[in-house]
């Protein structure tokens, strides 16, 4: 079965450069039979990289260890659906998942446009399989999936080896958002290359307006939306898994996968812009240009072990071919755009400082710092070798010092950005929008300082939480009071119709708000305290602010592939039992000798008690550390909402009647680019 | 219209401003060399002045609890210590206290790869204040151990 794979690459290799070069020949000398072959082979290439990926899916679940990547990370006592998230668990696996998401997507693009933008559509094709090449050319000759095992003997003959069983799966791994995180976080990178794709052909064609931008809206949405939940989910994962009592920690893998994102959700923002008002045109295909190479850099940062990460995969050669691949890409991009810089002047000018391009600008300006100042603290040990050979890096206290500021201000944005008008607000409209939430927040901001809130951003972020809060339900509120008023609906039947008729606007006040609620969950960090107990015993007690725990049990038990100590520990608040909590201590047999935290948490919308049992070395004693981790549920609450949010601003607008009427048209124009 | 653009500049200036400072802080706050065993070994005296991040792989077998902080040993990749063997420049092995309050990370164990910061002590250990540790790799070298990969 290994052959059929490596077939199947090689065939994906082939079809993928002459899909480039017909497309490209086709278009230039105006053969619409040779531009539809261009097009066939990139329908072609997405099957080949189906068949690999497939294949080697087939690998692992029939245990073939004689295939050295699934005898490196599967063996055959791993549950089904582990063996299934091993095809993307290691280096050569995760790759192909790259590139079987991208040729998936390039189909669904082809398909859709498949009578439409005739002129951009082959560079696009184009583009999209030069994409699929770089990484089909990385399975082939660099990270092969496919290579059988082997063992070189003394005296240099090689003998093929195929072990009885396979090494396994990390046991940290082993966990079911583990295997939903890394296809999200894929899907969410490799969803840049679609609008990336349609600028370049843009660029060429120079159709330079909006219509790549709307062709490619809805895409840019859903794989920013897939993203985000993605990364969200990966912190939940370290919440849940690692047992250190968060959920970010700034490492390098991390940061590669928020960078596009921050540059993503400029982009969205950004475009906006360019929609109504034809401006800042240049600065859009400089954002969806380095969005992407960000993708492509985030991808290469995990997997090249160019900067220590506690995530990233071994060490390997791979990351000189992606730079090259970033320098290509990179040069292309700017020798392009700098060559149409004459087909992107502005059709308007700025407006004044307070207005909502303004808004958008100074929202695009800080996200831009975020993602440099990331990008900047990363990389600093490769940038400080290289200028004087120490490698030199830098902690949470640098990108928290940075991003903390700038996410308040761009939560004050999201509050306020919304409602300013274009060119110019007037003091009239700031005092009618801002004056009641400003009141009532700097309000609530007193009691909250008395409360205990005494951390000047967590109360800064919790005050403006409440600003932005009220002025997006005061949105919903206006909205559907008007609509009820006017069509006389119900005011609950007012708001959802409301809604689907403008799912970009209302799908996106309702991400703001999953926003807000994410700040309120950030902000309890601040208040996050840790109490370690060495050698506590059966009975004692602890108390931390309004709770008491009291060790009930302490003792050893079997589960089906792993020993654990157990300690059972009763939560009491206000000294009512509220939970009883097992954290566990796991020993896995073979190699884990030192075992693995199975943390207990308590959640409620208030606080997390976050319960870590070290195991016990006289079977008296044991070890325990609680993290108490203020308001920590409104941050999957906010991620839940904001999914919610992307959803309904990807569904297209309700309309009324059947009249053909310029919304109409514009509903056609807008669901080009539909994703789903 | 000029006077609109000065805002504009004026007030992203300040913001840049302002971050740049912050940025600055943070730096002094949490910058550290990291640094190999053998690097470290090499720094001399600058050692002892420094916020240090020490990488290297835990010896087998060394990892022992004393009271409230845990004492172990990192060194090469696939160290084997000899009887009666003693951490020092002399093995390239480096013995770590570790006093921090976080819980040690699952994945440091035995030949896992970690990375301790902390700083170096006179008496030539090294206290940590935290631990990252990485065991991952280590799952894919024993994969390849034995299992060259080779094209059929």
């Amino acid at each position: 079965m290994a052959q059929l794979g490596q077939f199947a690459l090689a065939m994906a290799f082939i079809v993928a450069i002459y899909g480039i070069v017909a497309s490209l020949i086709g278009i230039r000398s105006g053969n619409d039979k040779l531009i539809a072959s261009g097009r066939n082979a990139a329908i072609c290439n997405t099957v080949a990289i189906s068949t690999a990926i497939f294949t080697l899916a087939y690998l692992f679940l029939t245990n073939d260890f004689s295939v050295a990547y699934v005898a490196g990370h599967s063996s055959v006592d791993l549950p089904l659906h582990f063996k299934i998230s091993s095809v993307w668990g290691g280096q050569e696996g995760s790759l192909l998942f790259w590139s079987w998401i991208l040729t998936v997507y390039s189909a669904l693009v082809i398909f859709q446009n498949r009578n439409k933008h005739r002129a951009m559509m082959p560079y696009v094709t184009a583009v999209l399989t030069g994409t699929s090449l770089f990484f089909t050319s990385l399975h082939l000759f660099v990270a092969n999936p496919f290579k059988v095992g082997a063992i070189q003997m003394p005296g240099g003959a090689i003998n093929l080896f195929r072990p009885n069983d396979g090494a396994g799966l990390n046991p940290l791994l082993q966990d079911t958002l583990m295997v939903i995180h890394p296809p999200l976080l894929y899907a969410g990178m490799v969803g840049l290359a679609v609008p990336y794709a349609f600028a370049i052909a843009a660029l060429i064609t120079r159709q330079l307006g909006d219509t790549w931008i709307r062709t490619t809206r809805r895409w840019t949405m859903a794989t920013w939306g897939i993203l985000g939940i993605g990364i969200l989910l990966g912190g939940k994962w370290a919440y849940r898994e690692l047992g250190w009592g968060g959920y970010w920690a700034w490492d390098p893998v991390e940061n590669a996968s928020l960078m596009p994102w921050l540059i993503g959700t400029a982009f969205l923002h950004s475009v906006m812009v360019q929609e109504k008002k034809g401006m800042l045109k240049v600065w859009n295909v400089c954002l969806v240009v380095a969005a992407y190479t960000m993708s492509i850099f985030g991808t290469m940062l995990t997997r090249s072990g160019l900067v220590e990460s506690v995530h990233a995969f071994a060490k390997s050669d791979i990351g000189g071919y992606f730079m090259a691949f970033i320098v290509v890409t990179l040069s292309a991009s700017a020798y392009l755009i700098i060559d149409r810089l004459p087909y992107l002047k502005p059709d308007n000018q700025m407006g004044s400082v307070v207005s909502r391009e303004s808004s958008f600008m100074f929202n695009n300006l800080v996200l831009l710092v975020s993602c440099f100042a990331i990008l900047w603290g990363t990389m600093f040990p490769v940038i400080s070798e290289w200028y004087n050979g120490d490698k030199i890096t830098v902690g949470a206290p640098f990108f928290n010092r940075v991003n903390v500021p700038i996410a308040i201000f761009l939560l004050f944005l999201t509050g306020v950005g919304p409602l300013l008008a274009w060119r110019k607000a007037s003091t009239n409209s700031l005092k009618r929008n801002f004056l009641i939430p400003a009141i009532i927040a700097l309000a609530s901001g007193v009691p909250l300082y008395f409360l205990g809130v005494n951390h000047f951003y967590a109360w800064l972020s919790l005050v403006m939480s409440i600003f932005v809060g009220i002025t997006i339900i005061r949105e919903f509120y206006k909205g559907a009071q008007a609509r009820a008023y006017g069509t006389g609906e119900r005011f609950h039947e007012a708001i959802v119709n409301l809604t689907l008729r403008n799912t970009r606007r209302y799908g996106g006040y309702i991400i703001h708000f999953g926003f807000v609620l994410l700040f309120v969950g950030w902000s309890g960090q601040a208040f996050s305290e840790k109490v370690r107990l060495p050698e506590s015993r059966i009975g004692d007690k602890f108390q931390l602010h309004q709770y008491d725990l009291r060790v009930e049990d302490m003792g050893v038990r079997e589960g089906p592939n792993y020993a654990a100590q157990y300690a059972t520990v009763s939560l009491y608040e206000y000294g009512k039992k509220i939970a009883v909590m097992s954290p566990e201590w796991r020993k896995y047999g073979g190699r884990d000798q030192q075992g693995t935290t199975e943390v207990a948490i308590m959640s409620n919308l208030k606080t997390d008690i976050y319960l870590v049992f070290q195991g016990s070395t006289d079977g008296v004693s044991g070890d325990f550390t609680i993290y108490y981790n203020p308001l920590v549920m409104w941050v999957w609450i906010g991620g839940t909402i904001l999914a919610i949010g992307t959803l309904i601003a990807l569904l297209p607008n309700r309309q009324t009647t059947g009249r053909k009427s310029q919304s109409t048209k514009d509903r056609e124009t807008e669901e080009i680019g539909q994703t789903v | 219209m000029k006077s609109k653009q000065l805002k504009f500049l004026v007030g992203s200036v300040a913001i840049l401003v302002a971050l740049v400072y912050f940025g600055y802080q943070g730096f002094n706050e949490s910058m550290s060399y990291f640094q190999t065993v053998p690097e470290l070994y090499s720094s001399g005296e600058k050692a002892f002045d420094r916020r240090i991040k020490v990488q290297g792989e835990v010896v087998k077998g060394s990892i022992r609890r004393e009271g409230a902080s845990t004492v172990f040993t990192i060194g090469p990749t696939d160290f084997k210590p000899p009887q009666g063997f003693v951490p020092g420049p002399d093995t390239q092995t480096l013995q770590i206290r570790y006093v921090g309050t976080d819980v040690i990370p699952d994945t440091f164990r035995d030949y896992a790869s970690a990375i301790v910061t902390g700083h170096m002590k006179k008496d030539g250990t090294f206290e940590g204040t935290f631990i990252q540790a990485q065991c991952a790799s280590k799952y894919e070298r024993e994969a390849a151990a034995g299992v060259t990969a080779a094209n059929q």
